[in-house]
């Protein structure tokens, strides 16, 4: 397992400069254009002039090795030489800038990873420790209330849309009700009770409409695939070696069934980082997800780039770490 | 609760305004909400309503637009004319002189050298100015003494208020920026979300595309204003939930173009909370009528360009119909309400430009635009709904910008075409796409692969002079321009360019007007565009935040100075 | 149940033998959600295609005088904005959406299982398959679909007309940016199967590997299968309503069941019914896909098909 993983980590190197350059392409490809949003007052001959002072007018492949090495070279030493305050020479030399904001991406992305984290992540959170028990309980009681409820809410939760879920409750519990702030405040810090029970009271809402649409996935495969073992042979026989009913479930069935779940939980985790783009937008949560949806429409490539950059690497991280899971779920499972 | 304030009290419920008497941050927190998000304090690095608007606040022009259209002056003394000798008499010149005893936020004084570095900054060709036009013709600029600038031109320019008016061109300092000029405009990145102003707030934090904090800016020239000592400005989301946060839970005061459905909208500001403001400025939603054939069998470079005249949009009988079968007052209705007029002009304001001689689209007319087509000769022989001539259909493809009053337009147009005989196809184009000027991509507004498409422009300020150069012939948008050029419906007319040239060399206002309607009347008589809406801007206040006058020609928040807490 | 086991049992005796397929119908019928899924399923079917031809009034149609209408015996899910029937809408704009719904569905299940049981199962493909889906995970979506567009909608749109081409662009646009989970699940499955005793079993008889796949393989990874395919018909439709907005769907007048959402999501407050139609109908369609997935796998799943 342990040279699996080294081979796994070395080949990523390359599949991820392929994978950046294929999203180079797509995002330098695409026809959104940084002079779009300007009003049309701004005339043609200005607009060139915008394009070309951001580099617009230098050749495709030119823009990738330079960005590549922004990326990989720059970026790191400016991390490193603001964190521990060393000289890396890194003082003058270009970062990868925005085009909207003409400020470093890295600062950028750094300063939305806190809400992101705060309200999507913790909507995951609370996604995945609902799911689970949900789903087991309705393999387990297959066709009960609980399990015909179970699913009712579920495909609900999945078939109805953020963007409605999100502006009904805002309707229900901030216009009618006036409970919850419509509008989350970014600027927000926890200093105290009060002020946590603020962060509490403004991320209610974002975090249960990511969490029922979380939960409403996780628990139907959770659910399936415990049924799917709940008729196998094993679990037949470890009931008459009589093992109490808890045991065999929770240990034995449950263990053997989490392998589609680890699957969809890992592919869950970098669209953690990757922010709700509907729901942040519905909440004002202003984290990644806005940052990378009006960066698009901005046809802010560096932005984009790097974002997306930043979430293929999540995405290759985590898939390997689900297989090596696979391995520790089911030792048969082997890659060598 | 002392005397002082009782008195304020009794004052304010007397008076209009009784921030006059207030003191400097007295009424606590204000907050704005913006469906859009600022990403830069800077406006010549982006030229974005958002950004200009939020920088405002901070920095300020020398001159700018009140209410009513009118230029005020705000860092300069008075508006230099030919009349004050601020002008020079052969119109090569203007000389601005700065209200004496200014200081920037961090006390320093406000000098002419500022103003001079502000155009220099600007007119560096490396950096990519966003309102480089606002500069164009500009020779030189130069310092004559601490409170002094003379603004040079190339030639007479008969409309000289581009440089240093309005919220696109305000003065930055120029001890902030010196090192930030040319390429290294953008590197300078605490500079552009910071700027030192001499605006009534100045900037304490900000999360670009999210947040800014302001606070009062201790140095602000009226010792009283602002009468709030502490500013959010939120960005993000949409116009929806813009309009609920201040007009349904009250959790902002202040929210800034609210495009929204007007029953929506009503139902909204029913909640009690707040009162919807509109004005007008000059923004007109129109149809662009391509001229030329945008068919996709024709070889690319030769699609929708003069090379081949357009199948029968290029019959002005034709574009006529179209406009006559169209009910702008529905229309307004629908779409806009009360933030919206009908009009049959391109250029309806300010009053002395707006031409009347073309009212007669107001009303709608089926049965006459469906006589002028037989009468030309299109009629349905075939039996599908469609009218022919000469083997040619009147089959069109209706393109725009995504936008739900937008698409409910297409729609209600669709339809009363298709009763005088013509079928439309419909299509929405991505904003982000359509705006762009991607040459490579079919999609955008100039590529204008379509028959034809909708949108709104305006300008700014209140000189029409450069928007009505659009139509010139050497703007149209071709392939040998890289699709670059504001004259989408490939319009051409020696005697129209001819009336561009005039006003460009006209100093007289009457004259300028005069030109301005002979040039749209002619644009609305050949029917190269068709006029459908004046819109107008609709914001939202809440019921306790007093002060707010709606300024279209400039910043909405030109007058943040004067804003109050109603108590 | 018990009492009319006998009966069945005698049948089966004098009648011939058969198929595999009957016992799974049989098992079908059996599963009472599964027979209420399928026959509201049918029922949805049913009204879209033939919903348009009983109900005459034309779902592009602007009434303006009788526009924000409630439920009446002329409109009787009431009218939008513009004076258009909604229950015409609901009918027009769900034929596109079952359709879009259910071959953009089959499309990426299809993808992601091939992909995924390949992977699984063979050890050299793993390696290129699984870095490919890691790439079509990674890929930015919105800008892809711009790109999209840009390269195939005007072929497209030559070749099968506007509607057709379109409806090719959108199911494909869906299908190929939405296999990668089916696939990450049926390989993880496919990894864990490979080991059981009976593949060993079948493997040390020399089955072939296209049989391995289809006899062995296959029928055990078939529930995470179900689950992705009622997901992915839930995701169909909504993506689809997302893609209109970036002017890659159907043109805006055409109604589809997102698309109406969407609209109406703007009149929660003065109107609340109108988001209720298109709302109700997307979930209780993909609740019955969810039934009849539930039904089929209890049905093809030899243990539970005795019991």
């Amino acid at each position: 397992m342990f040279n699996y993983t080294i081979r796994r980590l070395a080949l990523a190197v390359p599949t991820l400069l392929f994978i950046s350059l294929i999203i180079f392409l797509v995002v330098t490809l695409a026809p959104s254009d940084p002079t779009a949003n300007l009003p049309l007052s701004i005339p043609s001959e200005v607009r060139q002039q915008i394009r070309e002072a951001l580099g617009l007018g230098e050749p495709v492949h030119i823009r990738y090795l330079l960005w590549l090495e922004q990326f990989f070279w720059n970026e790191p030493r400016h991390l490193l030489e603001e964190a521990f305050g060393w000289n890396l020479g890194a003082g003058d030399e270009p970062r990868i800038l925005s085009w909207q904001t003409r400020s470093p991406v890295v600062d950028l992305i750094l300063e939305r990873l806190p809400q992101t984290l705060w309200v999507v992540g913790s909507a995951y959170v609370v996604g995945v420790l609902i799911a689970l028990p949900i789903g087991i309980i309705s393999a387990y009681r297959q066709y009960s209330w609980f399990d015909q409820l179970g699913t009712f809410i579920s495909m609900i939760g999945f078939s109805v849309p953020t963007f409605f879920t999100g502006v009904l409750l805002i309707v229900i519990f901030s216009v009618k009700l006036g409970w919850f702030p419509s509008i989350y405040d970014t600027t927000h810090k926890v200093t105290d009770f009060s002020s946590f029970m603020f962060q509490v009271r403004q991320m209610v809402m974002p975090v249960s409409v990511l969490a029922l649409y979380n939960a409403a996935q996780i628990s139907r495969f959770m659910r399936a695939s415990m049924l799917d073992n709940l008729n196998q042979d094993y679990v037949r026989t470890a009931r008459a070696k009589g093992l109490t009913e808890r045991v065999v479930v929770l240990i034995h069935v449950l263990r053997n069934s989490l392998i589609p779940v680890v699957t969809v939980i890992a592919l869950g985790v970098p669209t953690v980082f990757g922010g709700a783009i509907i729901t942040e937008q519905v909440f004002k949560v202003n984290g990644l997800g806005q940052l990378l949806i009006i960066a698009i429409q901005g046809g802010d490539v560096p932005t984009v780039q790097t974002l997306t950059f930043i979430f293929a690497v999540l995405i290759v991280l985590f898939n390997l770490i689900a297989d090596i899971l696979y391995g520790i779920l089911d030792p048969r499972i082997r890659y060598d | 609760m002392n005397i002082r304030h009782l008195l304020l009290g009794a004052a304010a419920s007397l008076a209009l305004a009784p921030a006059a008497f207030a003191e400097r941050g007295a009424d606590g927190h204000v907050s704005i909400i913006y469906w859009q998000a600022p990403s830069i304090l800077n406006p010549f690095l982006s030229g974005g309503t958002k950004d200009i608007e939020a920088a405002s606040l901070v920095i300020e022009p020398l001159a700018r637009y009140d209410q009513d259209g009118n230029m005020v002056p705000w860092l300069a003394e008075e508006i230099p004319t030919v009349e004050n000798g601020g002008v020079a008499s052969d119109l090569t010149s203007i000389t601005w002189k700065l209200k004496p005893g200014l200081v920037w936020s961090d006390g320093s004084p406000v000098t002419a050298e500022d103003v001079k570095f502000t155009a220099d900054y600007c007119m560096n060709e490396e950096m990519g100015c966003a309102q480089g036009s606002k500069f164009q013709g500009v020779k030189s600029v130069e310092v004559v003494d601490e409170l002094t600038v003379k603004v040079t031109f190339e030639g007479p320019k008969p409309f000289p208020y581009g440089p240093f008016v309005g919220a696109q061109s305000p003065i930055i300092q120029k001890a902030q920026f010196e090192n930030c000029t040319g390429a290294k405009a953008p590197s300078c990145t605490d500079a552009n979300f910071g700027p030192i102003g001499t605006g009534p707030f100045r900037v304490t934090e900000f999360r670009p595309n999210d947040v800014i904090q302001m606070e009062a800016n201790p140095n602000y020239r009226d010792p009283n204003k602002p009468a709030f000592a502490t500013l959010t400005f939120k960005g993000g989301g949409d116009a929806a939930a813009a309009g609920r946060a201040v007009l349904e839970t009250g959790e902002f005061d202040y929210a800034w173009n609210l495009q929204l459905a007007p029953d929506v909208l009503a139902n909204m500001e029913a909640a009690g909370k707040g009162k919807v403001v509109a004005g007008f400025g000059t923004l007109v939603e129109r149809i662009m009528v391509n001229l030329t054939d945008p068919s996709p069998n024709l070889p690319e470079g030769e699609r929708s360009t003069r090379k081949h005249p357009h199948p029968f949009l290029s019959d002005p009988q034709v574009r006529e119909a179209l406009s006559l079968a169209i009910d702008r007052q529905l229309l307004t209705e629908i779409g806009y309400g009360q933030a919206g007029r009908p009009t049959c002009n391109v250029l309806p304001a300010p009053a002395i430009y707006a031409s009347d001689v073309n009212d007669s689209c107001l009303v709608q007319d089926i049965e006459r635009a469906k006589k002028i087509l037989e009468a030309d000769g299109w009629v349905d022989t075939n039996g599908d709904g469609v009218r022919e001539r000469d083997g040619v259909e009147l089959r069109i493809l209706y393109q725009t910008s995504t936008n739900a009053v937008r698409q409910d337009f297409q729609a209600l147009i669709k339809q009363w075409w298709a009763e005088i005989g013509v079928a439309t196809e419909l299509r929405n184009i991505d904003a982000s796409v359509f705006f762009g000027g991607d040459p490579g991509s079919p999609d955008t507004f100039q590529k204008f692969y379509a028959d034809v498409e909708m949108y709104a422009n305006n300008f700014d300020g209140t000189d029409p002079e450069a928007y009505m150069a659009n139509w010139r012939c050497d703007k149209i948008a071709s392939p040998e321009t890289q699709w670059q050029g504001e004259n989408v419906p490939r319009f051409c007319n020696a005697a129209y360019d001819a009336l561009t040239d005039a006003m460009a060399r006209t100093a007289s206002i009457e004259k300028r007007a005069e030109l301005a309607k002979m040039m749209n009347d002619i644009l609305m008589q050949n029917h190269i565009m068709i006029p459908l809406v004046d819109r107008g801007r609709v914001s939202a206040h809440s019921n306790t935040l007093g002060g707010v006058v709606l300024n279209t020609w400039d910043s909405e928040l030109w007058n943040a100075a004067d804003w109050y807490r109603i108590k | 149940m018990t009492d009319t086991m006998p009966s069945n049992a005698e049948l089966e005796a004098i009648r011939p033998p058969r198929s595999q397929w009957w016992d799974v119908w049989d098992q079908f019928k059996t599963h009472k959600g599964a027979l209420l899924g399928a026959g509201f399923f049918v029922l949805v079917i049913l009204a879209v295609v033939a919903g348009p031809f009983l109900w005459h009034i034309d779902p592009t149609y602007i009434d303006i005088r009788a526009r924000n209408q409630g439920p009446s015996l002329a409109h009787p899910f009431g009218t939008d904005q513009l004076g258009r029937d909604t229950f015409a809408r609901m009918l027009a704009g769900g034929r596109v959406s079952v359709a879009v719904g259910v071959t953009a569905m089959l499309l990426s299940l299809v993808l992601g299982t091939a992909v995924g049981v390949l992977a699984g199962y063979f050890k050299r493909l793993d390696g290129p398959l699984m870095r490919l889906t890691d790439l079509f995970l990674a890929l930015p979506l919105l800008p892809l679909l711009l790109v999209i567009i840009m390269l195939f909608r005007d072929t497209l749109r030559a070749a099968f007309g506007p509607e057709g081409g379109i409806f090719i662009l959108i199911v494909f646009v869906i299908g190929i940016t939405s296999w990668m989970q089916t696939a990450r699940i049926v390989r993880g499955d496919v990894l864990a199967l490979k080991e059981r005793e009976f593949v060993l079993a079948a493997r040390s008889i020399g089955t072939p590997p296209r049989r391995m796949i289809r006899r062995h393989i296959l029928p055990n990874v078939l529930s995470p299968i179900m689950v992705s395919a009622t997901l992915g018909i839930a995701n169909a439709i909504i993506t689809e309503s997302a893609l209109s907005f970036l002017g890659l769907g159907f043109p805006s007048d055409f109604p589809t069941w997102g698309r109406l959402l969407f609209d109406a999501t703007d009149y929660l407050q003065q109107y609340p019914e109108r988001v209720l139609w298109p709302g109700l109908a997307i979930s209780l369609t993909v609740l019955s896909v969810n039934y009849i997935g539930d039904g089929l796998r209890d049905a093809l799943d030899p243990r539970i098909r005795g019991r």
